[in-house]
């Protein structure tokens, strides 16, 4: 038998090369690894000795007394979070459906806009909300950081659940809508029902994603060194009490940044193992 | 001597606007579906030219014709679904029992629970079990129905659609679960459960295996009692086999309208004769 390609030297010579790209290959793929296996290592090697009851549990303590907790930064977070998740998903699923479903004129210049906002510097968002919100209302608070980290949201759930909804056939909505099915209805019960688990999964990565967001609190939640009594008022949030404690001189602070730092990754790290389950063989049939 | 007038004047003219004769118990308008001068339109290509033809009632109308002849976009409009993609249109009438569905003001979603559909690609819901498939149409227009109530009709609709026996004992099942042939089964009864008038068949055995597919020929037939069956082919043994009527398709223009028997035997067109004798298409 000859292959096309002529006799068994240059068989020999593909077979090498074929191994040589592998290899190349295979080496891009444990250099793209490695720095993310140091760093996992490395925080945790200095967060876990940081780590103890107190710190989930009580409040931060004045300068120079040892000891004290980040209990109102982890609360912070999560209260940010909400707050981001109560403007940005609705609006983001509703634009990505609209773009898909709907389209129209407006959905080019949609797209657009929705991919400059994500490529845009979060920094600049947390200008945008101190102008709007903090100055308006004279103070730094929990509303100003959770809109800042919503808008931050928006075009990230927009695109994930366009893309996800683009993967609903066709023939789906159409066989919606010759059983004289509704537009809205074909849409809400049949293409986001069936893109769900795509939807939950960009919403919670988009949560992920805020949820290390610093830049945009540092001038809207601002931080508090206490308990915030309402969402008019500064909320520490993880991420600034990181940034404060670890350009603080002193060294129990920077161990305490070490563990909010440990202890960020892990609520990082468990929404996307969440993603995960959630979405644990649910996305085959659609693809 | 006014009723005389009534009567003579009903038999005369073949469809007026105000609707099918129930009464004038001598002739039910047999013609479930008139297309009147329909021409359809992607983007503004034509892609149909001023049909016209009759759809029997509770017979089974073929529909041939090659690739790309329009025999799809014909179906799609006679429930409105053409539409349904972006710049397409339709122009002329179709009537429905003396009501025109292309008329001004009329809801495309009124005409398609009464027009329902079964696609070439089975499609049942992936996120629905087997009996929410055969329900779908009902739930999602926000039928409130007992559990009897949907017991029944789930029954009864697989039950026309020859699944019943086959998937009785698991009905919470997904949909997806089932073989092809069973998936095309599901969606026929998933558009029976709305008791449709008219059942529209595009293309429904051209994935199928020919075992599953002399299933779905043989429900065919038994479904025409119920139903007025309008059914897209591009296998002419099927269309031989399964209508009574055939509309032979070409670029768009309908070239030969007939009983299928006298289409297949004794053509009148001579595109008709080449194309069904095989020399092209």
């Amino acid at each position: 038998m000859r292959a096309a390609g002529g006799g068994p030297s240059s068989y020999l010579y593909r077979k090498l090369k074929s191994r040589l790209m592998m290899g190349l290959t295979l080496a891009a793929t444990v250099i793209t690894l490695l720095p993310l296996f140091f760093v996992l290592a490395y925080l945790l090697s200095k967060g876990v000795t940081s780590l103890n009851l107190a710190f989930f549990t009580h409040l931060p303590k004045p300068v120079g007394e040892p000891g004290g907790g980040m209990a109102n930064a982890i609360v912070g977070t999560f209260e940010l979070i909400g707050l981001a998740s109560l403007i940005g998903v609705p609006i983001g699923i509703g634009a990505g459906l609209y773009l898909n479903e709907y389209g129209g004129a407006l959905s080019a210049p949609a797209r657009f806009a929705a991919d400059v906002l994500i490529g845009m510097p979060s920094i600049v968002v947390g200008i945008f909300a101190y102008a709007v919100l903090v100055r308006p209302m004279r103070g730094f608070s929990a509303l100003a950081g959770g809109f800042a980290l919503g808008i931050i949201m928006i075009p990230l759930v927009m695109r994930t659940t366009e893309e996800m909804v683009r993967l609903v056939p066709q023939e789906l909505r159409e066989a919606a809508l010759a059983l004289g099915v509704t537009r809205w209805r074909t849409t809400v019960s049949v293409v986001v029902r069936t893109a769900a688990a795509g939807i939950a999964t960009g919403v919670i990565l988009a949560i992920a994603r805020v949820a290390g967001e610093t830049a945009p609190l540092l001038f809207t939640a601002f931080g508090n060194r206490f308990w915030a009594r309402g969402l008019r008022e500064p909320i520490a949030s993880l991420t600034v009490q990181v940034y404060t404690y670890a350009i603080s001189p002193f060294a129990d602070w920077q161990r305490q940044a070490w563990a909010g730092a440990l202890v960020l990754t892990a609520i990082v790290l468990a929404l996307e193992l969440g993603v995960r389950w959630i979405t644990r063989g649910r996305l085959k049939p659609l693809r | 001597m006014d009723n005389a007038r009534t009567a003579q004047a009903a038999a005369i003219i073949p469809v007026p606007s105000g609707g099918p004769q129930e009464d004038a118990a001598s002739a039910p308008d047999p013609d479930k579906l008139k297309v009147v001068e329909l021409s359809a339109f992607y983007r503004g290509k034509i892609a149909l030219r001023k049909i016209r033809v009759d759809i029997a009632a509770n017979q089974v109308t073929a529909i041939i014709g090659p690739s790309g002849c329009g025999k799809s976009t014909l179906v799609r409009c006679l429930n409105r679904m053409h539409e349904v993609q972006p710049g397409n249109h339709a122009e002329g009438e179709v009537w429905l029992d003396g009501e025109n569905i292309y008329a001004p003001g009329v809801d495309p979603v009124q005409i398609r629970r009464r027009v329902g559909m079964v696609f070439q690609k089975a499609t049942p819901f992936p996120t629905m079990s087997i009996e929410d498939n055969v329900t779908a149409g009902l739930r999602l227009n926000n039928r409130r129905m007992s559990r009897a109530e949907r017991d029944r009709i789930v029954e009864r609709s697989l039950r026309q659609a020859a699944l019943w026996e086959e998937v009785r004992d698991k009905l919470r099942e997904p949909g997806i679960s089932l073989s092809g042939g069973q998936q095309q089964r599901l969606c026929i009864a998933r558009a029976l459960a709305v008791e449709p008038e008219v059942l529209l068949m595009d293309e429904p055995c051209s994935a199928l295996d020919p075992i599953s597919t002399a299933r779905i020929e043989e429900l065919i037939l038994e479904l025409k009692a119920s139903y007025t069956i309008v059914l897209v082919t591009h296998n002419m043994q099927q269309a031989a086999r399964a209508s009574d009527y055939t509309a032979f398709l070409l670029n768009g223009d309908l070239i030969e309208f007939g009983e299928t028997n006298q289409i297949f035997t004794n053509p009148a067109r001579r595109e008709t004769e080449e194309y069904i004798t095989g020399r092209f298409g």
